[in-house]
Protein backbone atom coordinates (compact mmCIF):
# COMPACT_ATOMS: atom_id res chain seq x y z
CA UNK A 1 0.00 0.00 0.00
CA UNK A 2 2.86 2.33 0.84
CA UNK A 3 4.34 1.28 -2.50
CA UNK A 4 1.24 2.54 -4.33
CA UNK A 5 1.30 5.87 -2.47
CA UNK A 6 5.01 6.20 -3.17
CA UNK A 7 4.50 5.46 -6.86
CA UNK A 8 1.59 7.91 -7.21
CA UNK A 9 3.51 10.71 -5.49
CA UNK A 10 6.54 9.95 -7.66
CA UNK A 11 4.40 10.00 -10.80
CA UNK A 12 2.78 13.29 -9.75
CA UNK A 13 6.11 15.02 -9.30
CA UNK A 14 7.70 13.67 -12.50
CA UNK A 15 7.27 15.46 -15.82
CA UNK A 16 3.64 15.55 -16.93
CA UNK A 17 2.46 14.42 -13.51
CA UNK A 18 0.25 17.43 -12.92
CA UNK A 19 1.58 18.27 -9.46
CA UNK A 20 1.70 22.00 -10.17
CA UNK A 21 -1.51 22.05 -12.20
CA UNK A 22 -3.92 22.75 -9.34
CA UNK A 23 -1.54 25.15 -7.66
CA UNK A 24 -0.98 27.23 -10.79
CA UNK A 25 -4.73 27.32 -11.47
CA UNK A 26 -5.29 28.51 -7.89
CA UNK A 27 -2.68 31.23 -8.37
CA UNK A 28 -4.21 32.39 -11.66
CA UNK A 29 -7.75 32.66 -10.27
CA UNK A 30 -6.63 34.56 -7.19
CA UNK A 31 -4.48 36.94 -9.24
CA UNK A 32 -7.29 37.59 -11.75
CA UNK A 33 -10.07 38.28 -9.24
CA UNK A 34 -8.78 41.73 -8.15
CA UNK A 35 -8.61 42.73 -11.84
CA UNK A 36 -12.22 41.72 -12.32
CA UNK A 37 -13.64 43.05 -9.06
CA UNK A 38 -11.64 46.25 -8.84
CA UNK A 39 -9.08 47.48 -6.34
CA UNK A 40 -11.41 48.43 -3.45
CA UNK A 41 -9.77 46.75 -0.48
CA UNK A 42 -12.97 46.65 1.55
CA UNK A 43 -14.79 44.57 -1.08
CA UNK A 44 -11.77 42.35 -1.73
CA UNK A 45 -11.13 41.48 1.89
CA UNK A 46 -14.84 40.78 2.33
CA UNK A 47 -15.00 38.27 -0.54
CA UNK A 48 -11.47 36.85 -0.05
CA UNK A 49 -12.44 33.77 2.04
CA UNK A 50 -15.09 32.78 -0.49
CA UNK A 51 -12.78 33.33 -3.47
CA UNK A 52 -10.01 31.28 -1.87
CA UNK A 53 -12.40 28.44 -1.13
CA UNK A 54 -14.02 28.42 -4.58
CA UNK A 55 -10.61 28.60 -6.26
CA UNK A 56 -9.27 25.75 -4.12
CA UNK A 57 -12.33 23.66 -4.92
CA UNK A 58 -11.99 24.20 -8.67
CA UNK A 59 -8.25 23.54 -8.49
CA UNK A 60 -8.92 20.23 -6.77
CA UNK A 61 -11.51 19.40 -9.44
CA UNK A 62 -8.98 20.00 -12.21
CA UNK A 63 -6.80 16.98 -11.49
CA UNK A 64 -9.56 14.50 -10.57
CA UNK A 65 -9.89 12.77 -13.92
CA UNK A 66 -6.24 11.68 -13.77
CA UNK A 67 -6.78 9.66 -10.60
CA UNK A 68 -7.93 6.46 -12.33
CA UNK A 69 -7.95 7.32 -16.05
CA UNK A 70 -4.18 6.95 -16.55
CA UNK A 71 -4.06 3.65 -14.66
CA UNK A 72 -7.02 2.42 -16.69
CA UNK A 73 -5.45 3.36 -20.01
CA UNK A 74 -2.16 1.55 -19.45
CA UNK A 75 -3.81 -1.50 -17.88
CA UNK A 76 -2.45 -0.95 -14.35
CA UNK A 77 -5.94 -0.78 -12.87
CA UNK A 78 -6.86 -4.33 -13.95
CA UNK A 79 -3.59 -5.57 -12.51
CA UNK A 80 -4.12 -3.68 -9.26
CA UNK A 81 -7.60 -5.22 -9.05
CA UNK A 82 -6.06 -8.69 -9.23
CA UNK A 83 -3.12 -7.82 -6.94
CA UNK A 84 -3.14 -8.88 -3.28
CA UNK A 85 -4.34 -5.51 -1.99
CA UNK A 86 -8.06 -4.77 -1.61
CA UNK A 87 -9.56 -2.26 -4.04
CA UNK A 88 -10.87 -0.32 -1.02
CA UNK A 89 -7.24 0.28 -0.04
CA UNK A 90 -6.44 1.35 -3.60
CA UNK A 91 -9.30 3.87 -3.36
CA UNK A 92 -8.01 5.26 -0.05
CA UNK A 93 -4.42 5.50 -1.32
CA UNK A 94 -5.48 7.19 -4.55
CA UNK A 95 -7.50 9.77 -2.59
CA UNK A 96 -4.60 10.29 -0.18
CA UNK A 97 -2.17 10.83 -3.05
CA UNK A 98 -4.56 13.34 -4.62
CA UNK A 99 -4.91 15.18 -1.32
CA UNK A 100 -1.14 15.29 -0.73
CA UNK A 101 -0.51 16.65 -4.23
CA UNK A 102 -3.39 19.18 -4.34
CA UNK A 103 -5.10 19.76 -0.98
CA UNK A 104 -2.00 20.25 1.15
CA UNK A 105 -0.16 22.58 -1.30
CA UNK A 106 -3.37 24.61 -1.72
CA UNK A 107 -3.78 25.00 2.03
CA UNK A 108 -0.17 26.13 2.37
CA UNK A 109 -0.40 28.56 -0.55
CA UNK A 110 -3.76 30.04 0.47
CA UNK A 111 -2.54 32.58 3.09
CA UNK A 112 0.24 33.73 0.76
CA UNK A 113 -2.24 34.34 -2.03
CA UNK A 114 -4.69 35.77 0.50
CA UNK A 115 -2.41 38.80 0.67
CA UNK A 116 -3.31 39.55 -2.95
CA UNK A 117 -6.99 39.63 -1.93
CA UNK A 118 -6.42 41.78 1.16
CA UNK A 119 -7.45 38.90 3.33
CA UNK A 120 -7.60 39.96 6.96
CA UNK A 121 -4.41 38.68 8.69
CA UNK A 122 -6.55 37.22 11.47
CA UNK A 123 -8.16 34.94 8.87
CA UNK A 124 -4.89 33.29 7.69
CA UNK A 125 -5.10 30.62 10.37
CA UNK A 126 -8.76 29.91 9.64
CA UNK A 127 -8.12 29.57 5.90
CA UNK A 128 -5.34 27.03 6.45
CA UNK A 129 -7.28 25.05 9.05
CA UNK A 130 -10.53 24.92 7.07
CA UNK A 131 -8.71 23.94 3.87
CA UNK A 132 -6.75 21.21 5.65
CA UNK A 133 -9.98 19.98 7.23
CA UNK A 134 -12.12 20.25 4.10
CA UNK A 135 -9.88 19.22 1.20
CA UNK A 136 -9.67 15.53 2.24
CA UNK A 137 -13.42 15.38 1.59
CA UNK A 138 -12.88 16.96 -1.83
CA UNK A 139 -10.26 14.31 -2.69
CA UNK A 140 -12.32 11.35 -1.43
CA UNK A 141 -15.53 12.50 -3.15
CA UNK A 142 -13.54 13.24 -6.29
CA UNK A 143 -11.97 9.78 -6.24
CA UNK A 144 -15.46 8.31 -6.13
CA UNK A 145 -16.47 10.45 -9.11
CA UNK A 146 -13.31 9.44 -10.97
CA UNK A 147 -14.14 5.78 -10.38
CA UNK A 148 -17.66 6.29 -11.74
CA UNK A 149 -16.36 7.79 -14.99
CA UNK A 150 -13.22 5.67 -15.38
CA UNK A 151 -14.06 3.87 -18.60
CA UNK A 152 -15.58 6.87 -20.35
CA UNK A 153 -13.64 8.79 -22.99
CA UNK A 154 -13.56 12.50 -22.19
CA UNK A 155 -15.36 11.80 -18.94
CA UNK A 156 -14.14 15.06 -17.41
CA UNK A 157 -17.37 16.97 -17.99
CA UNK A 158 -19.52 14.19 -16.54
CA UNK A 159 -17.13 13.93 -13.63
CA UNK A 160 -17.49 17.65 -12.85
CA UNK A 161 -21.28 17.45 -13.06
CA UNK A 162 -21.36 14.51 -10.67
CA UNK A 163 -18.83 15.83 -8.20
CA UNK A 164 -19.61 19.57 -7.97
CA UNK A 165 -23.01 19.23 -6.21
CA UNK A 166 -21.36 16.90 -3.70
CA UNK A 167 -18.73 19.57 -3.04
CA UNK A 168 -21.30 22.22 -2.06
CA UNK A 169 -21.65 21.37 1.66
CA UNK A 170 -17.86 21.39 2.12
CA UNK A 171 -17.67 24.77 0.37
CA UNK A 172 -20.48 26.29 2.43
CA UNK A 173 -19.13 25.25 5.82
CA UNK A 174 -15.49 25.92 4.89
CA UNK A 175 -16.10 29.48 3.71
CA UNK A 176 -18.57 30.10 6.54
CA UNK A 177 -16.01 29.09 9.16
CA UNK A 178 -13.44 31.54 7.75
CA UNK A 179 -16.03 34.35 7.54
CA UNK A 180 -17.11 33.84 11.15
CA UNK A 181 -13.49 33.67 12.24
CA UNK A 182 -12.79 37.06 10.65
CA UNK A 183 -15.90 38.58 12.23
CA UNK A 184 -14.92 37.23 15.62
CA UNK A 185 -17.97 34.96 15.86
CA UNK A 186 -18.13 31.39 17.14
CA UNK A 187 -16.60 29.04 14.53
CA UNK A 188 -17.25 25.74 16.32
CA UNK A 189 -20.42 24.79 14.41
CA UNK A 190 -19.14 25.19 10.82
CA UNK A 191 -15.79 23.61 11.76
CA UNK A 192 -17.58 20.61 13.30
CA UNK A 193 -19.78 20.28 10.23
CA UNK A 194 -16.75 20.51 7.97
CA UNK A 195 -14.89 17.88 9.99
CA UNK A 196 -18.00 15.71 10.08
CA UNK A 197 -18.40 15.79 6.31
CA UNK A 198 -14.74 14.87 5.84
CA UNK A 199 -14.89 12.07 8.42
CA UNK A 200 -18.07 10.66 6.89
CA UNK A 201 -16.70 10.80 3.35
CA UNK A 202 -13.37 9.21 4.31
CA UNK A 203 -15.13 6.45 6.25
CA UNK A 204 -17.79 5.49 3.69
CA UNK A 205 -16.84 6.50 0.17
CA UNK A 206 -13.79 4.21 -0.35
CA UNK A 207 -16.19 1.23 -0.20
CA UNK A 208 -18.44 2.83 -2.82
CA UNK A 209 -15.39 3.67 -4.94
CA UNK A 210 -14.16 0.07 -4.84
CA UNK A 211 -17.61 -1.30 -5.72
CA UNK A 212 -17.88 1.08 -8.67
CA UNK A 213 -14.38 0.16 -9.88
CA UNK A 214 -15.24 -3.54 -9.83
CA UNK A 215 -18.28 -2.83 -11.99
CA UNK A 216 -16.37 -0.63 -14.42
CA UNK A 217 -13.58 -3.19 -14.83
CA UNK A 218 -15.93 -5.94 -16.01
CA UNK B 1 -19.80 -12.33 -8.28
CA UNK B 2 -16.23 -13.50 -7.92
CA UNK B 3 -15.84 -17.23 -8.27
CA UNK B 4 -14.46 -18.99 -5.23
CA UNK B 5 -10.89 -20.21 -5.35
CA UNK B 6 -10.34 -23.21 -3.12
CA UNK B 7 -7.09 -23.32 -1.27
CA UNK B 8 -6.39 -27.04 -1.40
CA UNK B 9 -6.92 -27.46 -5.13
CA UNK B 10 -3.61 -28.14 -6.90
CA UNK B 11 -4.95 -27.59 -10.40
CA UNK B 12 -7.00 -25.16 -12.37
CA UNK B 13 -10.32 -26.86 -12.96
CA UNK B 14 -13.09 -25.41 -15.10
CA UNK B 15 -16.55 -26.98 -15.26
CA UNK B 16 -19.25 -26.06 -17.75
CA UNK B 17 -18.22 -22.40 -17.70
CA UNK B 18 -20.02 -19.72 -19.71
CA UNK B 19 -18.62 -16.21 -20.04
CA UNK B 20 -20.12 -12.98 -21.35
CA UNK B 21 -18.80 -9.81 -22.92
CA UNK B 22 -20.93 -6.67 -22.96
CA UNK B 23 -23.96 -8.60 -21.73
CA UNK B 24 -23.86 -11.21 -24.52
CA UNK B 25 -22.70 -14.75 -23.75
CA UNK B 26 -19.74 -15.51 -26.02
CA UNK B 27 -18.53 -18.90 -24.80
CA UNK B 28 -20.53 -21.66 -23.11
CA UNK B 29 -20.01 -25.22 -21.94
CA UNK B 30 -16.27 -24.92 -21.34
CA UNK B 31 -14.75 -27.68 -19.24
CA UNK B 32 -11.06 -28.38 -18.83
CA UNK B 33 -8.43 -29.17 -16.21
CA UNK B 34 -4.89 -27.89 -16.19
CA UNK B 35 -2.61 -29.82 -13.81
CA UNK B 36 0.38 -28.23 -12.12
CA UNK B 37 3.35 -27.71 -14.43
CA UNK B 38 1.30 -27.57 -17.60
CA UNK B 39 0.23 -24.87 -20.01
CA UNK B 40 -2.96 -24.46 -21.98
CA UNK B 41 -2.95 -22.51 -25.25
CA UNK B 42 -6.26 -20.87 -26.19
CA UNK B 43 -6.87 -20.48 -29.90
CA UNK B 44 -9.70 -19.07 -31.94
CA UNK B 45 -10.53 -16.24 -34.31
CA UNK B 46 -10.74 -12.62 -33.14
CA UNK B 47 -13.75 -11.95 -30.97
CA UNK B 48 -14.30 -15.58 -30.00
CA UNK B 49 -13.84 -14.69 -26.33
CA UNK B 50 -10.22 -15.46 -25.45
CA UNK B 51 -9.73 -12.24 -23.50
CA UNK B 52 -13.16 -12.56 -21.87
CA UNK B 53 -12.35 -16.08 -20.70
CA UNK B 54 -8.98 -14.98 -19.30
CA UNK B 55 -10.50 -12.00 -17.49
CA UNK B 56 -13.19 -14.25 -16.01
CA UNK B 57 -10.63 -16.78 -14.78
CA UNK B 58 -8.51 -13.95 -13.34
CA UNK B 59 -11.51 -12.77 -11.32
CA UNK B 60 -12.00 -9.44 -13.10
CA UNK B 61 -15.53 -10.32 -14.14
CA UNK B 62 -18.11 -12.84 -13.09
CA UNK B 63 -19.03 -15.99 -14.99
CA UNK B 64 -22.51 -16.37 -16.50
CA UNK B 65 -22.82 -19.96 -15.33
CA UNK B 66 -20.67 -22.90 -14.33
CA UNK B 67 -17.74 -22.62 -11.97
CA UNK B 68 -14.00 -22.95 -11.78
CA UNK B 69 -11.47 -23.70 -9.09
CA UNK B 70 -7.97 -22.39 -8.87
CA UNK B 71 -5.39 -22.21 -6.07
CA UNK B 72 -6.24 -19.27 -3.80
CA UNK B 73 -4.21 -16.09 -4.18
CA UNK B 74 -2.06 -17.56 -6.91
CA UNK B 75 -3.56 -16.03 -10.06
CA UNK B 76 -1.91 -13.28 -12.08
CA UNK B 77 -3.28 -11.62 -15.16
CA UNK B 78 -1.30 -10.02 -17.98
CA UNK B 79 -3.38 -8.08 -20.49
CA UNK B 80 -2.78 -6.56 -23.92
CA UNK B 81 -1.61 -3.42 -22.11
CA UNK B 82 1.78 -3.49 -20.42
CA UNK B 83 0.86 -1.44 -17.33
CA UNK B 84 4.19 0.33 -17.70
CA UNK B 85 4.38 3.84 -16.24
CA UNK B 86 6.29 5.91 -18.76
CA UNK B 87 7.45 8.53 -16.23
CA UNK B 88 9.19 5.92 -14.07
CA UNK B 89 12.43 4.09 -14.80
CA UNK B 90 12.43 0.39 -15.72
CA UNK B 91 13.72 -0.48 -12.26
CA UNK B 92 11.08 1.65 -10.48
CA UNK B 93 8.35 -0.01 -12.52
CA UNK B 94 9.43 -3.50 -11.48
CA UNK B 95 10.14 -2.48 -7.90
CA UNK B 96 6.58 -1.16 -7.59
CA UNK B 97 5.04 -4.52 -8.51
CA UNK B 98 7.53 -6.32 -6.28
CA UNK B 99 6.48 -4.13 -3.33
CA UNK B 100 2.77 -4.62 -4.05
CA UNK B 101 3.25 -8.39 -3.96
CA UNK B 102 5.67 -8.21 -1.02
CA UNK B 103 8.61 -9.63 -2.97
CA UNK B 104 12.08 -8.43 -3.85
CA UNK B 105 13.10 -8.08 -7.50
CA UNK B 106 15.13 -11.24 -8.18
CA UNK B 107 18.41 -10.48 -9.92
CA UNK B 108 17.90 -13.11 -12.62
CA UNK B 109 14.79 -11.32 -13.92
CA UNK B 110 16.99 -8.74 -15.65
CA UNK B 111 18.62 -11.44 -17.79
CA UNK B 112 15.54 -13.63 -18.22
CA UNK B 113 13.74 -10.80 -19.98
CA UNK B 114 16.85 -9.18 -21.46
CA UNK B 115 16.30 -5.79 -19.79
CA UNK B 116 19.52 -5.46 -17.77
CA UNK B 117 20.86 -2.76 -20.07
CA UNK B 118 17.60 -0.80 -19.74
CA UNK B 119 17.52 -0.82 -15.93
CA UNK B 120 17.92 2.93 -15.41
CA UNK B 121 16.12 4.10 -18.56
CA UNK B 122 12.87 6.06 -18.27
CA UNK B 123 10.19 3.62 -19.46
CA UNK B 124 8.69 6.27 -21.75
CA UNK B 125 11.78 6.10 -23.96
CA UNK B 126 11.52 2.34 -24.54
CA UNK B 127 10.42 0.79 -27.83
CA UNK B 128 7.18 -1.19 -27.99
CA UNK B 129 9.04 -4.50 -27.77
CA UNK B 130 11.18 -3.35 -24.86
CA UNK B 131 8.07 -2.15 -23.03
CA UNK B 132 6.48 -5.54 -23.63
CA UNK B 133 9.54 -7.28 -22.16
CA UNK B 134 9.28 -5.00 -19.12
CA UNK B 135 5.57 -5.81 -18.83
CA UNK B 136 6.33 -9.54 -18.96
CA UNK B 137 9.19 -9.19 -16.47
CA UNK B 138 6.48 -8.26 -13.94
CA UNK B 139 5.47 -11.94 -14.04
CA UNK B 140 8.96 -12.97 -12.97
CA UNK B 141 8.80 -10.50 -10.09
CA UNK B 142 5.37 -11.29 -8.65
CA UNK B 143 5.94 -15.08 -8.77
CA UNK B 144 2.37 -16.26 -9.06
CA UNK B 145 1.66 -19.92 -9.79
CA UNK B 146 -1.26 -19.45 -12.20
CA UNK B 147 -0.68 -17.07 -15.10
CA UNK B 148 -3.43 -15.80 -17.40
CA UNK B 149 -1.59 -14.39 -20.41
CA UNK B 150 -3.38 -12.45 -23.12
CA UNK B 151 -1.28 -12.29 -26.31
CA UNK B 152 1.99 -12.09 -24.37
CA UNK B 153 4.20 -12.01 -27.46
CA UNK B 154 2.64 -9.02 -29.27
CA UNK B 155 5.39 -6.71 -30.62
CA UNK B 156 8.17 -9.08 -29.53
CA UNK B 157 10.84 -10.15 -32.04
CA UNK B 158 11.73 -13.80 -32.60
CA UNK B 159 14.58 -13.76 -30.10
CA UNK B 160 12.43 -12.26 -27.35
CA UNK B 161 9.62 -14.74 -28.04
CA UNK B 162 12.10 -17.60 -27.53
CA UNK B 163 13.41 -15.88 -24.40
CA UNK B 164 9.89 -15.65 -22.98
CA UNK B 165 9.07 -19.24 -23.97
CA UNK B 166 12.27 -20.35 -22.21
CA UNK B 167 11.20 -18.49 -19.08
CA UNK B 168 7.76 -20.12 -19.13
CA UNK B 169 9.14 -23.63 -19.79
CA UNK B 170 12.28 -23.67 -17.64
CA UNK B 171 11.23 -21.44 -14.75
CA UNK B 172 7.50 -21.12 -14.42
CA UNK B 173 6.20 -24.52 -15.56
CA UNK B 174 9.23 -26.40 -14.27
CA UNK B 175 8.42 -25.12 -10.77
CA UNK B 176 4.88 -26.45 -10.93
CA UNK B 177 3.22 -23.34 -12.29
CA UNK B 178 0.22 -23.19 -14.59
CA UNK B 179 -0.17 -20.93 -17.61
CA UNK B 180 -3.29 -20.22 -19.69
CA UNK B 181 -2.11 -18.42 -22.81
CA UNK B 182 -4.11 -16.81 -25.60
CA UNK B 183 -1.69 -16.59 -28.49
CA UNK B 184 -1.34 -17.09 -32.23
CA UNK B 185 2.43 -17.61 -32.03
CA UNK B 186 4.01 -21.03 -31.61
CA UNK B 187 5.74 -20.78 -28.23
CA UNK B 188 7.30 -24.25 -28.55
CA UNK B 189 5.89 -25.35 -25.20
CA UNK B 190 4.69 -28.83 -24.33
CA UNK B 191 1.18 -27.51 -24.00
CA UNK B 192 -2.36 -28.61 -24.70
CA UNK B 193 -4.17 -26.49 -27.27
CA UNK B 194 -7.83 -25.65 -26.77
CA UNK B 195 -9.74 -24.51 -29.84
CA UNK B 196 -12.44 -22.16 -28.57
CA UNK B 197 -14.59 -21.85 -31.66
CA UNK B 198 -16.71 -25.00 -31.00
CA UNK B 199 -17.73 -23.49 -27.65
CA UNK B 200 -19.17 -20.32 -29.13
CA UNK B 201 -22.53 -19.63 -27.48
CA UNK B 202 -25.40 -19.94 -29.92
CA UNK B 203 -28.10 -18.01 -28.10
CA UNK B 204 -26.83 -14.45 -27.75
CA UNK B 205 -29.26 -13.63 -25.01
CA UNK B 206 -28.89 -10.12 -23.70
CA UNK B 207 -28.33 -9.87 -20.00
CA UNK B 208 -29.94 -6.67 -18.73
CA UNK B 209 -27.54 -6.80 -15.82
CA UNK B 210 -29.69 -5.66 -12.93
CA UNK B 211 -26.88 -6.66 -10.60
CA UNK B 212 -25.36 -3.31 -11.43
CA UNK B 213 -28.02 -1.79 -9.22
CA UNK B 214 -27.46 -4.05 -6.25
Amino acid sequence: MIALLHRDLLLATRAGGGFGLGLVFFLIVVVLVPFGVGPETAILSRIAPGILWVAALLAALLSLDRIFALDHEDGSLSLLATAPIPLEAVAVIKAAAHWLTTGVPLAIAAPVLGVLLHLDPSAFGFVVVTLLLGTPALSVIGTFGAALTVGIRRGGLLLSLIVLPLYVPTLIFGAEAVRRGVDGQDTATPLLMLGGITAGAVALLPFATAAVLRMNLR
Amino acid sequence: MRQPCYRSSPVLSVQNLAVARGGATVLAGLSFDVPAGEALILRGPNGVGKTTLLRTLAGLQGAVSGHFECPADEGAYASHADAVKSALTVEENLQFWADIYGNAVPDMVWDQFDIRDLQTRIAGTLSAGQKRRLGLARLGVIKRKVLFLDEPTVSLDGFSVRLFADYLRDQHLAQGGIAIIATHVDLDLAATTLELEPFTATDHQTDTGDEAFL
